[in-house]
């Protein structure tokens, strides 16, 4: 085998892994963030979100 | 009153919400900076002269060893956070270690996968078991694999986080053993050619491209890792507002 098939091998494949890395940020990313987006659409907040006065428990 | 204030700025740093504001921020320059850096580095190692003993193969060099070397510094990434989970119990620690896993065993594979298709031509053989530094390299990736699984296998989030910040320091160890692997034994691995005490022993036509491309991989390990975290603390907010909707509910 060439040795131009090796090098082209190495860089074949590290750009496959760097695209599957960059996609699978960014996938996780956009489902987090629907998924937030859903909970707060249906009127579900954080704890830290909500006024002083309505929550009872020092939890954070 | 100074100790105070200090303590101030810590406490606002480690606030998730404000590592989200931050992270939002710089990450489309870190992502703009990673991508030019990388068409340069790319430009450099291509045009590079061919070395007059590998030839054409001492390209594989320009991802091999930054490659290798992010491998190490992510796992460093890790004990540090491990550190603040255990010492300091750091709110973003324990999202910057469970973060940072998943990238470290990606360049690890990288290391090992590009490491190999250079020995093949160069030393004849795809692998060499009762070679030091080949041997820790795959024993770091067998790590972040084993560190993968017991991050999904607890339920419990503050468990989880312990469990693995002790695994990640005890883990460590086998740093050093990477780094002097190839002075402590006789190995087939060349020795290091870069970071020497002596200076580099690479001539400056190949050591430029090599450290514009170690940039870039450092700068791309940071965007991803940036990323992965708000990714996390993201998850960790829902599920947390999951549970407040099922107590309501219920």
């Amino acid at each position: 085998m060439s040795h131009d098939v090796y090098v082209a091998l190495a860089y074949g494949i590290t750009a496959i892994v760097i695209a599957a890395l960059i996609l699978w940020v960014v996938l996780d990313q956009r489902a987090r963030r629907t998924e937030l987006s859903e909970l707060e659409a249906r009127g579900v907040r954080r704890r830290s979100a909500l006024p002083p006065a309505s929550g009872t428990d020092h939890g954070g | 009153m100074t100790t105070t204030t200090a303590g101030n700025a810590f406490t606002n740093l480690a606030n998730p919400t404000r590592f989200l504001n931050l992270s939002g921020a710089v990450l489309p320059w870190m992502t703009g900076i990673t991508a030019l850096l990388f068409a340069v580095g790319l430009f450099m190692a291509f045009t590079a002269p061919e070395d007059y003993q590998q030839g054409v193969t001492v390209r594989i060099m320009y991802i091999h060893v930054p490659a290798a070397w992010l491998s190490m510094m992510c796992y460093t990434v890790m004990a540090i956070s491990a550190i603040g989970t255990l010492v300091w119990r750091h709110p973003l620690a324990d999202v910057s270690a469970k973060a940072a896993a998943p990238i470290g065993a990606a360049f690890t594979f990288l290391a090992l996968v590009t490491g190999s298709l250079w020995g093949k031509p160069m030393w004849g053989a795809w692998w060499a078991w009762g070679d030091a530094r080949l041997t820790s390299v795959f024993v770091l990736f067998l790590m972040y694999l084993g560190l993968i699984a017991l991050i999904r296998a607890i339920p419990d989030p503050s468990r989880a986080a312990r469990l693995t910040a002790i695994v990640i320091l005890v883990g460590f160890v086998n740093i050093p053993i990477i780094k002097f692997s190839v002075e402590w034994w006789n190995t087939l691995h060349q020795p290091a050619s870069v970071i020497r005490l002596d200076g580099p022993s690479i001539h400056p036509s190949m050591l430029y491209p090599l450290l514009v491309m170690a940039l870039a991989f450092t700068l791309l390990f940071f965007t991803l890792h940036f990323s992965a975290m708000r990714a996390e603390i993201w998850r960790r907010r829902v599920s947390s507002m999951r549970r407040r909707a099922a107590q309501a509910a219920a």
